[in-house]
């Protein structure tokens, strides 16, 4: 018997496109450094060009203000390494942004939590926001922290968890009031709901081709035109002086492609995943007691859902399904080798042994009705099981 | 899928996982002669493991539990049970995290303190029982004692920093704040750090 194989993790990544694959595929062929004058380097050059069209065109701004980079963690790091450009002799206009000062909020990803922690020791204040049972970030605790003088923001567009979407604009302006600058990490938002910069009002943008069924290895950074701006890499006059290194041409024209077929697959995906999601999640809790959804019920990723099943640990959850053929990932702390499970489930107030026992569902365009069938027929037993040989009761605690 | 893609785990722990044995499904009527409990939700795993004992031979004669746990927890409980029926008390205190481990075919440096609970529940369920037999002189205090006076540190509390994966001096300060005041413990500390590191991890 074929054991079926269902990928319900396409927040972690997303399998290529079968159309961005035959691009990539074409453009392994031209092999030249865009960089070179000659015909070789020419048609590379073409290349990279159109696929910044593309990628351009797909979050509503120009060519000019996008930064290819070697992934979303690269773009986010370069992002908030402009206040704490090392030298003078940098020949950067980091020196016109007079603050120190990053404010960003508890349930960022780790590549923006981690690098603010290094940027605190090189004397740049940090202020984490905190966000509700929901997600979404204290709107009053933010114009607080901007009263006490102008500050780079950086807040996630859409939480790669638990699929909360924060109301950016309302941040971006609130920042501009207070002459601060607003950087979004767009990473799990692109591709799933519809972002444009300049609705938005941010500042920087990062997104990243693998979650909207492009190659990984390959980012971007949005920067808008007049924004301060220091290289994360120095030494090269690619993306215009700002990210030095020859092209990732192959991840660019892989980009580029995914961005441009996302755009017009995108409005039926929504509709379509936002109706399985919520057939899966009537699903679990019919047949499942004592399920717990995590996240905001309306304001969340169409393709996401975030839930706790109490009594049972995550990460038996994950590899039982995985024997049964389905992939999903967990907020456990056994997942992950540390003891503390998911930051972002503890940052919503979640129970710590409700947080050990979540798993996260996301969706994806190749996903289909029988897919979520099929987990709403087996799930349930494998929490049964689980539960059956626990010492904890999926009852206790906290009432629903 | 290309078929050099392994499970995450032994082949041995997969097959425990998917089928534990000796699962304690009657809780209510069950008569056991000792039951020990250890671990925390809070922490990601609790066990419960329950024996019956034959007091004339002093030989345990079923055990079975319950785990909250991940796959590691849970096949490490489920080993732990069949490893112990038949066996002596004796014997059976003796067992250690890495006698579990080696049986289910090697863990993984950070799944370690999941067979770690396994043993101590089975201690736990053992001095149950001479307690439960007025037999408390055979219950062998875990001989935990302070290495760190100032920050009052045991041994086991810098164990347990090592199974939880610090490596370092630096590290096992961060996690227990050991010697951290006056530091007159550090060459004790040093030693027990390359003693818990050689006889969990083998480095």
């Amino acid at each position: 018997m074929v054991m079926r194989r269902i990928y319900l993790d396409n927040n972690a990544t997303t399998p290529l496109h079968p159309v961005v694959k035959e691009e990539m595929i074409k453009a392994m062929d031209v092999f030249g450094n865009p960089s070179s004058l000659h015909q070789f380097g020419r048609a590379a050059k073409i290349m990279v060009k159109e696929a910044r069209e593309a990628v351009a065109s797909f979050i509503g701004c120009s060519p000019e203000e996008i930064i290819f980079t070697g992934s979303g963690s690269e773009a986010n790091n370069t992002v908030l390494f402009i206040l704490a450009c090392p030298s003078q002799q940098c020949n950067c206009s980091s020196e016109t942004i007079k603050y120190k000062r990053i404010i960003t909020s508890t349930i960022e990803h780790p590549c923006i939590l981690e690098t603010v922690k290094c940027l605190s020791d090189r004397g740049i204040e940090i202020s984490y926001l905190n966000v509700d049972n929901y997600g979404k970030i204290k709107m009053e605790e933010l114009e607080q922290q901007l009263k006490k003088g102008p500050a780079l923001i950086s807040i996630m567009t859409a939480n790669n968890e638990i699929g909360t979407i924060q109301d950016i604009k309302k941040i971006a302006r609130l920042a501009h009031q207070y002459s601060s600058l607003i950087h979004t990490d767009a990473v799990q938002a692109v591709g799933k709901i519809p972002i444009d910069v300049n609705d938005l009002e941010v500042d920087f943008l990062t997104l990243s081709a693998h979650k909207i069924y492009g190659p990984k290895g390959i980012g971007a950074l949005y920067v808008r035109k007049g924004t301060p701006f220091c290289p994360l890499i120095r030494g090269g006059h690619q993306e215009s002086g700002r990210r030095a290194g020859t092209e990732n041409t192959l991840g660019i024209v892989g980009f580029g492609k995914a961005a441009e077929i996302r755009k017009t697959e995108m409005p039926s995906d929504y509709q379509r995943l936002l109706l399985l999601r919520e057939k899966l999640r009537k699903g679990l809790k019919n047949k499942i007691e004592h399920v717990y959804f995590n996240g905001h019920p309306e304001d969340c990723l169409p393709n996401t859902l975030n839930v706790s099943f109490p009594g049972a640990e995550g990460e038996a959850i994950l590899l039982y399904l995985d024997l049964a053929g389905i992939a999903v990932s967990t907020g456990s702390a056994c997942a992950s080798g540390s003891l503390d499970p998911s930051h972002v489930l503890l940052a919503i107030g979640i129970p710590v042994e409700y947080a050990h026992g979540s798993i996260r569902i996301s969706m994806g365009r190749d996903t289909t009705e029988e897919d979520v069938d099929y987990m709403i027929e087996v799930l349930p037993g494998i929490i049964k099981r689980i539960r059956s040989m626990s010492t904890v009761e999926a009852g206790e605690g906290q009432n629903e | 899928m290309n078929n050099k893609v392994e499970w995450v785990y032994s082949e041995k722990l997969k097959e425990h996982f998917m089928n534990p044995r000796n699962i304690l499904q009657n809780e209510e009527t069950y008569q056991e002669d000792g039951k020990g409990i250890v671990g925390n939700i809070k922490c990601g795993d609790q066990m419960m493991v329950v024996i019956k004992v034959d007091k004339n031979k002093g030989v345990i004669t079923d055990c079975k539990w319950k785990t909250y746990g991940c796959a590691s927890a849970i096949a490490s409980t489920s080993i732990l049970s069949e490893m112990v029926i038949g066996m002596t008390l004796e014997d059976a205190y003796h067992i250690s995290p890495k006698d579990i481990a080696q049986q289910l075919g090697g863990l993984p440096e950070h799944k370690v303190h999941c067979s770690v609970l396994g043993d101590k529940a089975l201690r736990a369920a053992i001095n149950d029982y001479y307690r439960r037999n007025g037999m408390e002189d055979k219950i062998k205090k875990e001989e935990a004692h302070i290495v760190c006076q100032c920050m009052n540190v045991s041994d086991r509390e810098i164990e347990e920093a090592v199974l939880d994966g610090a490596r370092t001096y630096i590290e096992l300060q961060e996690r227990t704040k050991v010697g951290t005041v006056c530091g007159q413990c550090k060459e004790e500390v040093l030693d027990l750090l390359v003693k818990y590191k050689k006889e969990h991890f083998g480095d």
